[in-house]
């Protein structure tokens, strides 16, 4: 087995045999899903399991996997991990009956799918989920198309397996004109119980991490940097009792990082023609897991981002959060090519081969030195400017970050003091232009569930987060996209609503705006509205937060629409925001989706009424 | 005012180093011993407890107590980069953070013009409102739901100048984030006997970021007679990652007490931990039936070298310098009892 990165910390840590997994870890189901279907590739057969059509039946099972060498019980649908490709049309009205033959409750959730709520799949908000040995038929008109995916919505069964994606094929047809069109959905699989994951976490929130501070490093930057400098450099951590290396709460060293059910040593491998176009849908289903995905000696130009077309970017490398969907056109033209998905943490990573045959394999790259959190994801627009205790990466941070300058010349009239959480307007005329950059953190954010707040957000999208600053490979930043045909509606907003990203790290208590859920009360869209939502992170991690039901549009700092997403990753110290139609009544999720922050209480209900 | 009290805060830890002749390794750590807030400390006669002197005392956690409001500096427009964060100078140079502008970030207490969290939620609650599900079937998180563990801090076996003796501390909880039942259980066991246990119950509360309150009953038993204390407290983890747990009790005919633990962790690498302990025991009034004095009665000083084959799972080896002070001190050299050891311990230490 192939060992860790050498120069890499997590060596001495790691668990080898995780990392690599078996190779035979994801046969116990047949190979998987290879999405190949005639609508794009004529050529080439698929072998994995796509479901085509408006009816579909789906059975939600435990089943017995073994990728680590060690069997346990996953939760599969249709006997696979990940489940079956669900291969829809726009336009079309599906009916999916869902079965559950598992000994507790279960439900599906169609993330990204716009659609009336009772249909939504979250037991509790949208109805009371799956019992054993009942059917649920969901029934839906699809509205929309691109790549989506499902998982369940209860406890922790999408940790477990209970995942798929979903393909919605144009009402025209295939607008993006490919030779092979394959599905990569990046998860990841512990043999662990999750909710012993989660209560290790509850006792030592630094469980997971193997790249932890030592006096061994801080010895060797003294002889590299000067004592003075290595000890100023972990000053504000250990005052503030934080963690420079806080990257993953969960790491290799209980997880086996997955690609379409395929452990690294297992090699999913997709095949091409050499000269052909080739469309990967990345999909990111890891529970805890950010993916930096990227294709040694191919550029990627990514093409449909959240299931909604953007004008094409090409980049080296793109960083994949939990519920996000990336779709990239590649052009091989080797014989064969590493597709490499390491961990935002870097212990450890997925891996599949692009191959113009079967049992071709590419070098597989080392894995990124572990860098530590940044003053920006620390404080801010404050760490901008703070050269001084730069501890790597941060240069090319210096423009943009700023930007709440320009917005207060754009509101003139507008008192700083005031009531700004939701500000009417009409008085206020072109104020909505753009986000508010006055920062007011809510009152339960100054108690036991916080641990810091940040007062100078960033609010510059370029910046592709820790780990992927200066590395030489061009990565895609947030500003880089930008839909294809302008938000769904040409209204601005008419108020504005603020939430916080908080959370405890020592307590491990995730939150907004210092409220767990069972404490918390819903968010209310006036039906029909369009407001503007700002998302100022009050933590040191970044958190994919997905709003169901609705499009979440997001703008730039100067107001400016960039694109459509259904989950926007928001970077530590980072304010984003977007703007919403609240077109669909009912009552939504609304959460983080990592999934342990989101079951923590980082979860928020809408209710459009 | 933050400089003269890091001085006093140091000055403190170096006249501890000294009166307990530990390891240079505490000096290294140039922090406070932390945490304690004496206006939480019902029943503690402060005049009758030698070296308690406040000014003494260390390492209050400034950032979080309550009622000082760092965060809210009047006239400070945030949102404009051109207005300076007060505390931010000198940040430039590569010197670290200034205490000021960490306390802003953390801690302190809402300004009055803080943001309402229910501010939009339009009136409907979790509960009530339109397309609301009954309430037996609404979805519930972890925030709802009660964890717990058993942590074994110290299971060892100590070699002393009169004979080996077993020794345990442990802790245990249930409950949730903010409110929680904790167990606590310290002792040694010599000669096939119980020689002295220390047991609490508390109700464990959340108060401030990185602290808890604890309020509940301890009982001492062992080969002399049994005490009962009521007991109050606070645990938690200090600036520089400092693990406190600081005590005060109330027992029987007047009797008071008051314990300090503080703990450190040095990663040495990722498994293999240095971990110096420093244990303090007031009491209040002389106790003849069990040798104590009034005042400051005992001390331990300890430094324990673990390896974690798991993060659960870590055996150790190391030393311990335990003496008595004080009145303590002088009635232990009358009844002929050592007043000064160094121990050996060797042990295990898991949680699960």
């Amino acid at each position: 087995m192939k060992r860790l990165d050498k120069n890499c910390p997590a060596t001495f840590y790691s668990r080898r045999e995780f990392v690599q997994g078996l190779v035979a870890g994801g046969a116990l189901f047949g190979l998987q899903p290879l999405i190949n279907g005639a609508w794009a590739a004529p050529t080439g057969g698929g072998r994995g399991t796509v479901l085509s059509g408006t009816e579909f039946n789906l059975s939600i099972e435990s089943k017995q996997v073994n990728f680590t060498g060690a069997p346990r019980i996953a939760t599969t649908i249709n006997g696979t991990l990940p489940g079956p490709t669900l291969h829809w049309r726009q336009g079309t009205t599906v009916t999916i009956r869902v079965t559950n033959r598992l000994a507790e409750a279960t439900s599906i959730h169609w993330h990204g799918i716009i659609l009336p709520y009772q249909m939504d799949g979250v037991p509790g908000i949208s109805y009371p989920g799956i019992a054993p040995g009942e059917t649920f038929t969901y029934r839906f008109k699809v509205a929309q198309s691109g790549t989506y995916w499902y998982h369940s919505h209860t406890g922790f069964q999408e940790q477990t397996g209970l995942y798929g994606a979903i393909i919605v094929e144009p009402a025209g047809g295939e607008t993006i004109r490919v030779d092979r069109d394959y599905v990569v959905q990046l998860s990841d699989w512990t043999d662990e119980d999750p909710m012993r994951v989660f209560t290790k976490l509850k006792v030592h929130s630094d469980y997971y991490n193997v790249n932890r501070p030592t006096a061994a490093d801080f010895l060797r930057d003294a002889s590299r940097k000067g004592l003075r400098a290595a000890r100023d450099e972990r000053q504000m951590w250990n005052e503030m009792r934080m963690s420079p290396t806080d990257l993953a709460d969960i790491s290799a060293y209980t997880y086996t990082f997955l690609m379409n059910g395929n452990t690294p040593a297992g090699n999913w491998t997709g095949i091409f023609r050499r000269g052909e176009r080739v469309r990967l849908r990345f999909i990111g289903s890891g529970t805890q897991s950010f993916f930096d995905v990227r294709i040694p000696g191919l550029k990627m130009t990514v093409v449909h981002v959240d299931g909604q077309d953007v004008e094409p970017v090409t980049v080296d490398e793109f960083r994949c959060g939990p519920g996000e969907t990336y779709d990239v056109i590649v052009e091989p033209q080797e014989e064969a090519y590493t597709i490499f998905a390491q961990s935002m943490d870097r212990t450890g990573y997925a891996r599949g081969t692009l191959a113009a045959r079967e049992g071709l394999s590419a070098t597989v790259p080392e894995l990124d030195r572990v860098e530590w959190l940044s003053m920006t994801d620390m404080m801010g627009a404050i760490g901008v400017g703070m050269a001084g205790v730069d501890q790597g990466g941060m240069s090319g941070m210096s423009h943009g970050g700023m930007a709440m300058d320009h917005s207060q010349h754009a509101m003139p009239g507008m008192a700083m003091g005031g009531a700004m959480a939701e500000t009417k307007a009409g008085a206020m005329g072109s104020a909505m232009a753009v986000p508010s950059s006055q920062v007011r953190h809510a009152r339960t954010e100054y108690g036991p569930s916080v641990d810091m707040r940040v007062d100078m957000p960033r609010t510059n999208l370029d910046d592709p987060g820790i780990g992927l600053r200066d590395n030489g490979r061009r990565a895609l930043t947030l500003a880089d996209l930008h839909a294809i045909g302008g938000p769904l509606d040409a209204r601005g907003p008419e108020r504005e609503i603020e939430l916080h990203l908080t959370g405890n790290m020592e307590r491990y208590a995730w939150s907004l705006d210092g409220l767990e859920f069972g404490n918390s009360t819903p968010v209310h869209f006036r039906h029909g509205e369009r407001l503007r939502v700002i998302l100022h992170n009050d933590t040191m991690m970044t958190h994919p937060m997905h709003l169901h039901g609705m499009w979440s549009e997001l703008e730039g700092p100067d107001g400016r629409f960039q694109a459509r997403r259904h989950t926007i990753p928001v970077q530590p110290a980072q304010r984003v925001s977007f703007l919403v139609t609240a077109d669909a009544p009912g009552r939504w999720a609304w959460h983080c989706h990592l999934l342990y922050h989101m079951d923590a209480g980082m979860f928020r209900e809408v209710v459009v009424a | 005012m933050n400089a003269m009290m890091q001085v006093k805060r140091l000055n403190v830890v170096a006249l501890a180093i000294a009166a307990l002749s530990i390891t240079p390794v505490w000096a290294q750590a140039q922090a406070p011993m932390p945490g304690m807030d004496h206006s939480k400390m019902p029943g503690m006669d402060h005049s009758k407890m030698p070296g308690m002197d406040h000014s003494k005392m260390p390492g209050m956690d400034h950032s979080e107590m309550p009622g000082m409001d760092h965060g809210a500096v009047p006239g400070m427009d945030h949102g404009s980069p051109s207005a300076p964060q007060p505390g931010m100078t000198g940040m430039g140079g590569g010197s670290g953070m200034t205490d000021r502008s960490a306390m802003q970030m953390q801690g302190g207490s809402a300004p009055p013009d803080a943001r309402d969290p229910h501010a939009n939620s339009g009136g409907h609650t979790l509960d009530s409102g339109p397309y609301v599900l009954p309430s037996t079937q609404r979805i519930r998180l972890a925030d709802e739901h009660n964890f717990g563990a058993l942590l074994v801090d110290r299971l060892e076996r100590v070699d002393a100048r009169d004979g080996n003796a077993t020794a345990y501390e442990a802790q245990a909880w249930f409950g949730r984030d903010y409110d929680r039942l904790v167990f606590k259980a310290e002792g040694d066991i010599a000669n096939g006997r119980l020689q002295e246990a220390r047991t609490e119950l508390l109700w464990g509360h959340a108060i401030a970021t990185f602290w808890n309150t604890q309020l509940g009953m301890r009982q001492d038993s062992g080969v002399g007679p049994n005490r009962e204390w009521l007991a109050f407290g606070v645990q938690g983890l200090a600036p520089y990652w400092f693990e406190v747990d600081a005590t005060a009790y109330l027992g029987n005919n007047g009797r008071t007490a008051m314990r300090l633990d503080a703990e450190y962790e040095l990663l040495l690498t990722q498994r293999l931990v240095l971990q110096p302990r420093l244990e303090l025991n007031w009491y209040g009034k002389r106790d003849t039936a069990l040798n104590l004095g009034s005042g400051l009665a005992e001390g331990t000083a300890g430094l324990r070298m673990r390896y974690e084959f798991t993060r659960q799972f870590a055996p150790y080896v190391g030393v311990e310098w335990a003496r008595k002070f004080g009145e303590t001190e002088d009635m232990a050299r009358a009844s002929g009892e050592t007043t000064k050891e160094t121990r050996w311990v060797a042990g295990v230490r898991f949680w699960f």
